[in-house]
């Protein structure tokens, strides 16, 4: 029997503001531990918390972006618990009253329609600190305790693992855009836990669901939901039941094991953190923030298509990260050839970026050398291989495009005259082959262009030598 | 020395009538000669004596010094004073000495006072008879066989013995006021946010408020002057101007309205103190003042309502307290029993009945039912004191039901020991002011603590309501022994 699953995403994300939610420590990822904290965020006895106000701004960012309705007014709420790196045993969040509610994330899905996943809330909170095991003994880093973060809950709304992939990459991108974090799934800056359980079909109630925990890639969540839902339909086919319970998936292995059941379940006791005041918002506020609002990757898309004639495909490349579509604007500026410009940085600049693991702007080559490149393509003045040796030099170098050119005589020759000797020389060194391709072996042509590359140092320009092969050899 | 005001003690330093090394010597072996019998220290600062000298030789060289400076004082062991150990008079907090300045500490030592060491107090600020301390069990200097109340007793019994020239204390539910009614001292407990909390270890955060316990009113207006401050670090803290509380102390109090509400003059209170109070209240009237019978109807909820809330919080607040960073930690084989043993160990039983408690007012199922009911049972506690402030300036009753009673006297009775504070509690509640200060004696020779409740941030009215009374009735404010 053949089920379908349920899936809803409770996504963690740190906000990358300069200092914790509520002490002055810096937020800095990667420090020594236990150097970035304070009698505040190491919860000493005496001491209170004091709220930064950036966070409240990043999570409203984050809400207007996600398409929420902000709440004027919001309470933080103790969620209690013992753990060793949650110094005051209890986690400062929001319960009852969460500062964002009731918004969505449109997804595209492989058949290229739209599906549009509800989020529940968005809610802050602090993040608790970090646990290093060794052997024989576990060490507290604290470093992290009272990171400021947002849990983005979404609807179960998700019907399959690539569902739940496409809903947290488009996730990543809204909040890069709005830059409340760098959503570096790797580095922890981006955590993801998955609510799955299945149904025989869409009409027939929710099953009892289990929730992943430590899912910490985009590839992961995919497989440890799709891990998740066999596993229950064995269970189902098996005759068996669906406990509702938290599992842990386990990346070496690919497979969710059970941490704790229901009747372990933490009852946090939550209520009205009395050490913080409301969250009260004015109008002016939210109203600031929605005036501050970047272009969100939906509307850029769209107007990449229609202003530049992109290709879906092309446009959904350039929007995946907010500087590929700067980069690719200013480089159309300097030159308007967008579709050449996106190649090029589809191409060449994405080899580069890998290379380097260096972001776009870092990666030695301008958009308006870029730009520059495309232009003399289009000119004719370079050909598409000397190109790229350009791309290199420029981006190793930072010279313009145009200077090495000129520099190094890479202008492409398109001299009839000149060209034909050289094709006249080439069919001479080598007779048997010309011999062939004159008597009708035409994949020849290949090897023939290549040797008149090569004769002129790559510089001839293959629209004229193409037509005087063709008359010397016919 | 002895019975001086701040002020006066103030002056005679600047007139070099003695030295702040004098001063602080004299409290030094006032401290040696009776503390062994009243236990109000669980800590001497051994440096203090030093840091007298060094504002001495300050004031020869002719240097600009604050107005208090070189003039020793006492803090509760809940308040943070850096590099000072800070227990709680709890086992599981010994050894524990914060690295950071408490505000109120801060406050105190900007206007010149050094600080001779830190009171025994009940566990946690959880008692009302300072038994539950762990180690110093302070008595009261009037009768060493009774209890000086408590929280704040150690505070209260520093300030009646002369072993300090005053002291803060600390409020939740009374922890200020009952103690210096049972040890015939002045103490005040601030209105809700005037006082910092940034540095006053926890136990209730939406009603603890840190307050100063003196020998009489104008040395209690004058440090609310200096600690009554707003700050940032506390986001609970008022952003109200800070006040020089002096300027109220007329003594002129014709007119006032004064209200008298019957609950608080219940079945419970003593005879004798009844007596005493009523004639304060009868001083007032002959001072001019009009008064008025007032009712506060939800007053029978508030011991119930207090103990879910305070208790509630305090069961999150103390869960910080689980041997791994600080204070005491019990030898375990894993992690779990670290903490159970630890906590098990560390805590003492009225402690761990109030996280108990606590815990179970907020667990799942049982929440709605107690916390959440609580909370409106306590709006409807403030509506009480709103509307009793629409027809009244102030509101005058006894502090304790009865005067200081014997030691052990209460401690198997754990619901005996909280109405102690049936009169003190709705205050907390509500968030504003009140004060205790001395009206009498009691039969067994013990003082008799009248109360005077105020509106929020109408501190300086009380102060000179108390004045007034004070100038009037000049008591007695030390026992004749301890001179």
């Amino acid at each position: 029997m053949s089920y379908e699953p349920v899936i809803g995403l409770e996504v963690h994300v740190q906000m990358s503001t300069d200092s914790k939610i509520f002490c002055t420590c810096s937020n800095k990822f990667g420090a020594e531990p236990n150097t970035n904290v304070c009698p505040v965020c190491l919860g000493m006895p005496g001491v209170l918390p004091v709220l930064n106000e950036k966070v409240v701004e990043y999570t409203v960012k984050a809400g207007l972006a996600l398409n929420c309705q902000i709440r004027s007014k919001s309470v933080f709420a103790r969620k209690n618990y013992f753990y060793p790196d949650l110094p005051k045993a209890y986690q400062i969040s929001q319960y009852e009253l969460p500062i964002c509610e009731h918004g969505y994330i449109d997804i595209e899905l492989e058949d290229g329609t739209q599906k549009r996943i509800g989020i529940t809330r968005i809610h802050i909170e602090e993040d608790a600190g970090k646990l290093n095991h060794e052997a024989g003994c576990s060490l507290v880093d604290l470093n992290r305790t009272g990171t400021p973060l947002m849990e983005i809950v979404s609807e179960p709304d998700l019907r399959s693992a690539e569902e739940a992939k496409a809903y947290l990459m488009k996730l990543k991108t809204i909040l890069e855009y709005v830059e409340v974090s760098d959503c570096n799934m790797e580095e922890g800056s981006m955590r993801c836990d998955a609510n799955v359980s299945i149904r025989p079909d869409s009409n027939a109630p929710f099953g009892t669901r289990a929730e992943i925990k430590n899912v910490n890639s985009f590839r992961n969540v995919e497989r440890a939901i799709k891990y998740e839902q066999k596993r229950q339909e064995k269970v189902l086919n098996e005759g068996g039941k669906i406990v509702q319970e938290t599992r842990l998936f386990n990346a070496d292995t690919g497979i969710t094991a059970s941490m704790r059941g229901k009747e372990d379940a933490h009852d946090y006791r939550y209520f009205p953190d009395p050490d913080l005041v409301p969250i009260v918002l004015e109008d002016k506020f939210i109203d600031d923030l929605k005036a501050w609002m970047p272009e969100l990757p939906d509307a850029k898309l769209a107007r990449f298509m229609s202003e530049y004639g992109l290709s879906g495909m092309d446009a959904d490349f350039l929007v995946s990260a907010k500087a590929y579509g700067q980069y690719f604007e200013q480089a159309v500026k300097a030159h308007n050839n967008p579709k050449a410009v996106c190649n090029w940085i589809m191409g060449e600049l994405m080899r580069r970026l890998n290379d380097k693991q260096c972001t776009i702007f870092e990666a030695g080559i301008s958009p308006e050398n870029l730009a520059e490149i495309v232009k003399l393509i289009d000119e004719g003045k370079i050909s598409g291989n000397i190109a790229k040796q350009v791309f290199d030099e420029t981006a190793e170098t930072g010279k313009k495009p145009a200077d090495i050119v000129a520099e190094k005589g890479l202008v492409q020759n398109s001299n009839e005259d000149e060209l034909e000797a050289i094709v006249k020389q080439v069919l001479d060194a080598n007779p048997a082959e010309t011999e062939r391709f004159k008597g009708g072996e035409v994949k020849l042509q290949g090897f023939f262009m290549g040797q008149i590359m090569k004769a002129s140092k790559g510089k001839a320009n293959p629209a004229v030598v193409a037509p005087l092969l063709k008359k010397l050899t016919s | 020395m002895l019975g001086k005001t701040l002020k006066e003690l103030s002056e005679a330093l600047n007139k070099k009538e003695f030295s702040s090394a004098e001063l602080t010597q004299f409290y030094l072996d006032r401290i040696s000669k009776y503390d062994g019998e009243i236990c109000a220290y669980n800590y001497i600062n051994e440096n203090v004596i030093n840091q007298a000298k060094a504002v001495d030789e300050k004031r020869a060289k002719g240097e600009t010094l604050p107005v208090y400076a070189g003039i020793p004082m006492a803090l509760k062991d809940l308040i943070i004073q850096k590099d000072m150990p800070a227990t709680c008079s709890s086992k599981i907090l010994e050894g524990f000495v914060p690295p950071f300045q408490g505000t109120a500490a801060q406050l105190l030592e900007d206007a010149g006072f050094l600080c001779l060491g830190k009171l025994s107090m009940d566990e946690f600020a959880m008692g009302s008879s300072n038994e539950t301390a762990y180690r110093k069990k302070t008595r009261n200097p009037w009768d060493t066989s009774r209890v000086p109340g408590g929280s704040s007793g150690g505070s209260a019994a520093s300030v009646a013995a002369g072993l300090t020239t005053f002291a803060l204390g600390s409020d939740t539910g009374g922890s200020i006021r009952q103690p210096a009614s049972l040890c015939g001292i002045t103490g005040m407990k601030p209105t809700y946010g005037r006082v910092s909390r940034f540095g006053l270890i926890a136990f209730a955060s939406s009603l603890d408020q840190i307050g100063p316990m003196t020998s009489n009113i104008s040395d209690n207006a004058a440090i609310l002057s200096v600690i009554g401050k707003y700050d940032k670090k506390d986001s609970t803290s008022l952003n109200v101007a800070q006040e020089d509380y002096a300027k109220y102390l007329t003594g002129d109090v014709k007119g006032m309205k004064i209200g008298v509400p019957k609950e608080y003059f219940a079945e419970g209170i003593a005879p004798d103190v009844r007596e005493c109070v009523n004639k304060a209240i009868k001083a007032y009237e002959g001072m001019g003042c009009e008064i008025v019978e007032i009712s506060m109807p939800h007053t029978e909820y508030a011991v119930a309502t207090y103990y879910i809330i305070a208790t509630a919080e305090a069961s999150s607040n103390l869960g910080r307290y689980d041997g791994i960073r600080f204070g005491f930690r019990a030898d375990a084989d894993n992690l779990k029993d670290m903490f159970y043993e630890s906590r098990s160990q560390g805590f003492g039983d009225e402690v761990k009945r109030r996280i108990m408690l606590g815990t179970y007012v907020l667990s799942a199922g049982y929440y709605d039912a107690y916390y959440i009911k609580a909370q409106k049972v306590r709006t409807l506690i403030k509506q009480d004191f709103v509307n009793a402030f629409e027809k009244v300036d102030a509101i005058i009753c006894p502090t304790s039901p009865t005067t200081a009673f014997k030691a052990g006297e209460k401690m198997s009775d754990p619901l005996q020991m909280y109405l102690s504070d049936i009169n003190t509690i709705s205050l907390n509640l509500y968030g504003g002011c009140g004060l205790s200060m001395p009206c009498g004696f009691g039969a067994d020779g013990m003082p008799v603590g009248v109360q005077l409740l105020g509106k929020y941030f109408d501190e300086g009215r009380l102060y000179n309501l108390a004045y007034a009374f004070e100038q009037q009735a000049k008591l007695p404010v030390m026992p004749e022994k301890l001179k």
